[in-house]
């Protein structure tokens, strides 16, 4: 009796065993990477990209994954190094074996995985915002598997610039913080300004712990300058625009770079930053766009959304981690968890609305933005509008 | 448009460079205080100036206190913290040598802004001006009443440090084991004390520059080591442990360094600095005003 009962129960144990995990058992999930400058110097950049895509990942499999599969993101925080960087990427592709990877965060860190994704024929979709991560400097060509989502410099250049010769505007001086972001932006303000007509009639430069730019803007003012085109990020970009004001200089309008477009830099200059201009995308600009802006639906959800559920305002770096994002679930949504698949199908994606702009890839272009993906803004009351 | 005219912009260089030298000049003092007891470069000198602004921070825009009790609260948390960094980090390294102190004051230094990104982040921070931030016009160069607070307080710390060596027996003891400590521990002072004391009063300078220079620039969790630099060049060009010297050095490197962006090339100024203050060792390696005697039995 008790054999037979001990046979009963270990041929049920057997059946249980064998049948649970098949009836639990789902579709084989998609494994997607991701690294980001989480810690380190540009936690800024890679916290709210994080953020952003453990959100959405939850999103995607609350909503039942993509086509019954569901996705499993495995996110890496490589501390703002490059060498980290090139280590995780390698981790993705061989022991993660990841289909596809976004970011990583920044330009240095991007530029240090690329030859990797090359070698490995992955897709990338970097963050970051030089122009050299999805072109080759040397052959001038878009590099086989690299995308970017953010804008580039050129395109916040071109903005303001539009925006300056609508104004009228024919002497400019800039005034740049010696690190790569301010280089490659005086890079483009120089090389974009003769195609507008305009001089600069002064190209002044600070160091990015610099305590004050009286000095920068004392010279500019001796110049004859119609507008003054500020480009850094960080308390320095808060500096600059004190000096301004204290120096009475506010008859010269002030455009700063699309790194200006947080609140806080608003609330840090205590006042002074009324009448500054900048580019933003329309991502941080979800409530004020019109109605019919083609990108406010998508903005809204998620400036909502996040708001909800980390209790904090988004960021244009959330942002570009949502495009990357959203663009590769698109792709393994058409074309499944294939790699040159998914490549070819970004390479060729058209008119794909997301937070950083509306995204037209071909195999020139693996940036896909334009300047107008940007609006102008200025600082009125202590918010942003947009100007009259 | 309003043009400006080349003398009015002279003025305007030259005072901002005297401001940004005050800051040279705070935390050249503190390198010194901490070098005269002990013969140690405390590379974390930067980041008792990050903590002054950013405990400021906390004072007075968390808790509301009034400016003044902010500030001498702050200048005394900075300060037991500027204690406590000696009695765990140096204090136990008896007869340790003083490359290996150096060391040592690296690792408090990236230990400290660690911390200080623990609790405050990345952000910068920002401190009301002490009286309002309406510019005043100054023979044609237009100055930030905080500008006048930072030279002014500058000039009173470097009053204060004068007396305090010459006139009281703390400061006359720690000046006597500047001068040769085993010659002060026969005469029964407690050498290990003032080596404390150091290591206190320059946490509390270093406080009070960071205290004035906020609301000038903002504060945040990483500043330090680029203001260590400019403090540390400052002393060299002074000549190491000359109080004096250190005073001046920082107001004339920021002087160069101000006058040079403005008339010659914004990009390079701080090469300008360096260049001045090279060329001076060059000339008089013991720096400015520096005994040349003094220098070759110091071991750095």
């Amino acid at each position: 009796m008790t054999r037979k009962l001990f046979a009963m129960s270990l041929a049920a144990l057997l059946i249980m065993a064998f049948t649970i995990p098949v009836m639990a058992a789902e579709k084989e999930p998609y494994k997607i990477g991701a690294v980001f400058s989480v810690t380190g110097r540009a936690s800024f950049i890679g916290d709210p990209e994080k953020k952003t895509t453990e959100m959405l990942t939850d999103q995607v499999n609350a909503a039942g994954g993509i086509n019954g599969h569901p996705l499993e993101v495995i996110i890496y925080d490589d501390k703002s190094d490059d060498t980290d960087a090139r280590l995780l990427v390698n981790r993705l592709i061989k022991k993660d074996k990841v289909v596809a990877i976004i970011g990583p965060s920044l330009s240095g860190t991007s530029l240090a995985v690329v030859d990797l994704v090359k070698k490995y024929k992955i897709p990338l979709l970097s963050c970051a915002a030089s122009w050299k991560i999805v072109t080759n400097p040397n052959t001038k060509k878009e590099r086989h598997w690299v995308f970017k989502t953010t804008q580039r410099d050129s395109h916040a250049v071109g903005r303001i610039y539009d925006f300056l010769k609508s104004k009228g505007t024919k002497k400019i001086a800039i005034l740049t913080v010696t690190t790569g972001f301010g280089a490659s932006g005086r890079e483009q303000l120089i090389r974009l300004a003769p195609k507008y007509g305009f001089t600069i009639v002064s190209d002044e430069k600070f160091g990015p712990k610099d305590t004050d730019m009286t000095v920068q803007l004392t010279r500019i003012r001796g110049t004859g300058a119609q507008a003054i085109v500020g480009w850094s990020i960080g308390p320095t970009q808060v500096t600059m625009v004190r000096n301004w004001r204290d120096l009475g200089m506010t008859n010269i309008p002030f455009y700063q770079s699309h790194g200006f477009g947080s609140k806080k830099n608003i609330e840090l200059a205590a006042g002074a930053a009324e009448g500054v201009f900048c580019p933003m995308a329309a991502v941080s600009l979800a409530r004020l766009v019109p109605d019919d802006h083609i990108q406010k639906k998508v903005t809204m959800k998620y400036n909502q959304d996040y708001e909800k559920r980390y209790g904090e305002p988004v960021s244009a770096f959330g942002g570009n981690s949502w495009d990357a994002f959203s663009l590769l679930v698109d792709a393994l949504k058409a074309v499944g968890p294939n790699k040159k698949k998914i490549r070819d199908y970004l390479e060729n994606r058209k008119d794909f609305i997301a937070q950083s702009g509306v995204y037209n890839f071909s195999p020139s272009d693996h940036n896909g933005l334009t300047k107008d993906s940007f609006e102008i803004v200025v600082v009125k009351g202590g918010d942003w509008a947009i100007p009259q | 448009m309003e043009q400006i005219t080349l003398s009015n912009q002279i003025v305007q260089y030259v005072f901002t460079g005297i401001t940004v030298g005050s800051i040279y000049a705070l935390v050249a003092l503190g390198f010194n205080i901490i070098y005269n007891a002990t013969e140690v470069i405390n590379l974390a000198q930067g980041e008792f100036v990050m903590l002054g602004g950013l405990i400021m921070v906390f004072f007075i825009t968390t808790l509301n206190l009034p400016l003044v009790v902010g500030f001498i609260l702050t200048v005394l948390v900075v300060t037991a913290i500027g204690a406590l960094f000696e009695r765990l980090a140096i204090y136990p390294l008896e007869g340790a040598s003083v490359l290996t102190l150096i060391i040592i004051t690296i690792a408090a230094s990236i230990f400290i802004q660690g911390l200080a990104m623990g609790i405050w982040g990345k952000d910068p921070y920002d401190l009301p001006a002490f009286s309002g931030r309406t510019p005043i016009s100054f023979l044609g160069a237009m100055i930030q009443p905080q500008y006048l607070w930072i030279l002014g307080i500058t000039i009173v710390v470097v009053i204060l440090l004068n007396l305090f060596f010459g006139r009281t027996m703390v400061g006359k003891a720690m000046a006597a084991c500047a001068d040769n400590p085993e010659a002060a521990s026969l005469v029964g002072i407690n050498v290990r004390m003032m080596v404390l004391f150091s290591f206190a009063l320059s946490a509390a300078i270093g406080s009070i520059a960071g205290i004035v220079i906020t609301p000038v620039s903002l504060m945040e969790f990483d500043r330090g080591p680029m203001l260590a630099i400019k403090g540390f060049a400052a002393a060299v060009l002074g000549g190491l442990g000359s109080f004096g010297g250190a005073v001046f050095a920082g107001f004339l490197l920021g002087v160069i360094e101000s006058l040079f962006a403005g008339l010659v090339h914004s990009g390079f100024k701080d090469a300008a600095g360096l260049i001045v203050l090279l060329i001076v060792l060059f000339i008089r390696p013991s720096g400015l005003f520096g005994s040349t005697e003094v220098t070759k039995i110091k071991k750095f």
